[in-house]
């Protein structure tokens, strides 16, 4: 299947005097890694989070699948497949890693208050079925061994592999990830772009946002470049890279002399 | 001092029910409540009214308290929602006081400052006081053990969990699908409910209430019990509460026991005691008598 999974269009959105987003348009395609690059300030984390719903834009609009998504609620849009990570891992950190997948798991009838008061068979056969996901997904990120810890005693790359694990706790049809390698070392980042790298070959699409150009290189096509708030260029990592404006936003502009 | 010690685990039931009601609210929602007295009176006053005024029958004057407390509770929930940390302190802290005064000026209602008396209490009148309070005592740790068992399962379903992940990241727990909003209402419900069982259990057993019960000090001395048990912890609620009025009570007989000083003096060693019992708690203990755990295991 081909075709567009995501399409912005024309979002803008700015804190007080500053301009975060100046109307930005992005399509991500169906079954790609997407990499939205740029220098610090383009706006980067602001689209994601408009796109995620975690803040309104003024204007512009998200469609995912389709769907007018503009302005709905965090937890309706990842009830639609669209799921985000977040940039500092943000884990819950007095829950266990199994809480934290658990936590990230659709349709759990025991989060009904009365449910809850009589832990009815619907809850604990639910309950059951996430447990056996989250171990699934646990052995596969190699947070196996790390379930009954506290999120808050990982070290910094398993909290990633975690932010990773709880997203796909929802079935995300759109995973975007928010620097899933920062501050991450090369063996462990080289093995989170095997990670995003399979589940792309099983389907699913990622948007990410990342400043490590290793892995940016290794990992995404197409790559679109953001520069104050709005969209530079659009293409795979070589043409991006040998772009002169790209290299402009980066380093800034030589001084002209008059 | 039979009678005294009975009185006092009937409080100590009421402080713990209290505890358990702040604990779905503050422990695992994380929502300051300095405002519970308020529901501990909404709940007191709609069961003193309805049974007798309208001559209700107790249980359902029970049931009464806790349902209207917990209408509160919702209404409040919807307007605090954006509210977090200091701020929602004051204005839980103004709702309570918004009780006290419209109970001492709404004189048709509540006979204001001079209160309610002659509220029914079960049996009373036809057992000895004694008997009264050996009654009561086991009304009030049933609504205690009942709550208790409820809530506990309620806190370590993923209902619980999903408030745990409210209190510690709202962003996350709403990007992981959960309609924050909806599960802050239906925390305060709940733990309004509890509240105001609490408050219509103590109307009949004190027979009389007037607006002074309900000053901001109970509310305070309820955090506190909470704190020293184990926020987040429903046994801690009700360890923190024994904790609690054992600590305010047993201190009036240590200080009465040292010797050589003054009537006021033993006052001032009395609070000083309490306080020092407290902050000692605190520096060495910040977790609480029994810290929060979840059972979830892989």
């Amino acid at each position: 299947m081909t075709g567009s999974i995501l399409e912005v269009r024309g979002l803008a959105r700015r804190f007080g005097g500053v301009v975060a987003l100046a109307g930005l348009d992005l399509t991500v395609r169906r079954g790609t890694v997407t990499a939205l690059i740029g220098p610090n300030g383009a706006g980067k984390s602001t689209a994601f989070q408009c796109i995620s719903g975690v803040i309104k834009p003024d204007s512009g609009t998200v469609r995912f699948e389709g769907q007018d998504i503009t302005g709905w609620r965090p937890d309706r849009i990842t009830g639609a497949g669209l799921v985000r990570s977040f940039q500092i891992a943000r884990g819950i950190p007095r829950l266990t890693v199994l809480e934290n997948l658990l936590l990230y798991g659709q349709a759990q009838p025991g989060e009904s208050v009365l449910t809850a008061f009589l832990g009815t068979a619907a809850q604990k056969r639910r309950e059951e079925a996430l447990r056996e996901k989250a171990r699934a997904i646990a052995g596969r990120l190699n947070l196996a061994r790390v379930l009954d810890n506290p999120a808050a005693a990982l070290s910094g790359g398993q909290k990633k592999l975690m932010e990773i694990g709880r997203a796909l706790m929802a079935d995300p049809k759109l995973l975007i990830l928010d620097e899933p390698v920062a501050g991450v070392n090369p063996t462990l980042s080289a093995e989170i772009a095997t990670h995003i790298a399979h589940l792309r070959d099983e389907g699913m699409t990622v948007l990410i946002v990342e400043h490590h150009m290793d892995f940016v290189a290794s990992l995404c096509d197409p790559v679109i470049v953001m520069a104050e708030g709005r969209p530079l260029m659009e293409g795979s990592f070589e043409q991006v890279a040998n772009d002169p404006r790209v290299q402009e936003a980066y380093m800034g502009r030589r001084a002209v002399h008059a | 001092m039979d009678a005294y010690l009975v009185a006092m685990l009937v409080f100590a039931g009421f402080y713990a029910l209290m505890a358990l009601g702040l604990n779905v609210i503050w422990g695992l929602t994380g929502m300051v409540n300095l405002g519970l007295v308020g529901f501990f009176g909404v709940g007191a006053y709609a069961s003193a009214l309805l049974t007798s005024k309208l001559a209700w029958p107790m249980p359902l004057g029970w049931a009464a308290g806790a349902t209207i407390a917990a209408l509160a509770g919702g209404i409040m929930a919807l307007i605090v929602a954006r509210l977090r940390g200091d701020y929602l302190a004051i204005v839980t802290l103004g709702f309570a006081e918004v009780i006290r005064l419209v109970a001492s000026n709404e004189v048709w209602l509540t006979n204001g400052t001079d209160g309610i008396s002659g509220i029914p209490g079960p049996w009373r009148g036809a057992v000895t006081p004694q008997q009264f309070n050996l009654i009561f005592l086991g009304i009030v740790w049933t609504a205690v053990a009942i709550a208790f068992y409820l809530l506990s399962r309620a806190s370590h379903s993923p209902f619980g969990r999903v408030l745990r992940a409210i209190r510690e990241d709202e962003d996350v727990a709403a990007v992981a699908g959960k309609p924050v909003l909806w599960f802050k209402v239906r925390a305060f419900v709940t733990g309004a409910a509890v509240l105001g069982m609490a408050g219509a259990l103590y109307a009949h057993y004190n027979a009389f209430i007037a607006p002074e019960g309900f000053a901001p000090l109970l509310t305070i001395y309820i955090v506190l019990a909470l704190t020293a048990g184990g926020v987040g912890s429903m046994r801690g609620a009700i360890i923190g509460a024994i904790f609690l009025i054992t600590l305010i009570e047993g201190t009036r007989f240590l200080a009465a026991a040292v010797p050589g000083v003054t009537p006021v003096q033993k006052a001032a060693l009395r609070e000083g005691a309490i306080a020092l019992t407290l902050i000692l708690l605190l520096r060495f203990r910040p977790q609480g008598l029994i810290p929060e755990r979840t059972r979830t295991k892989a």
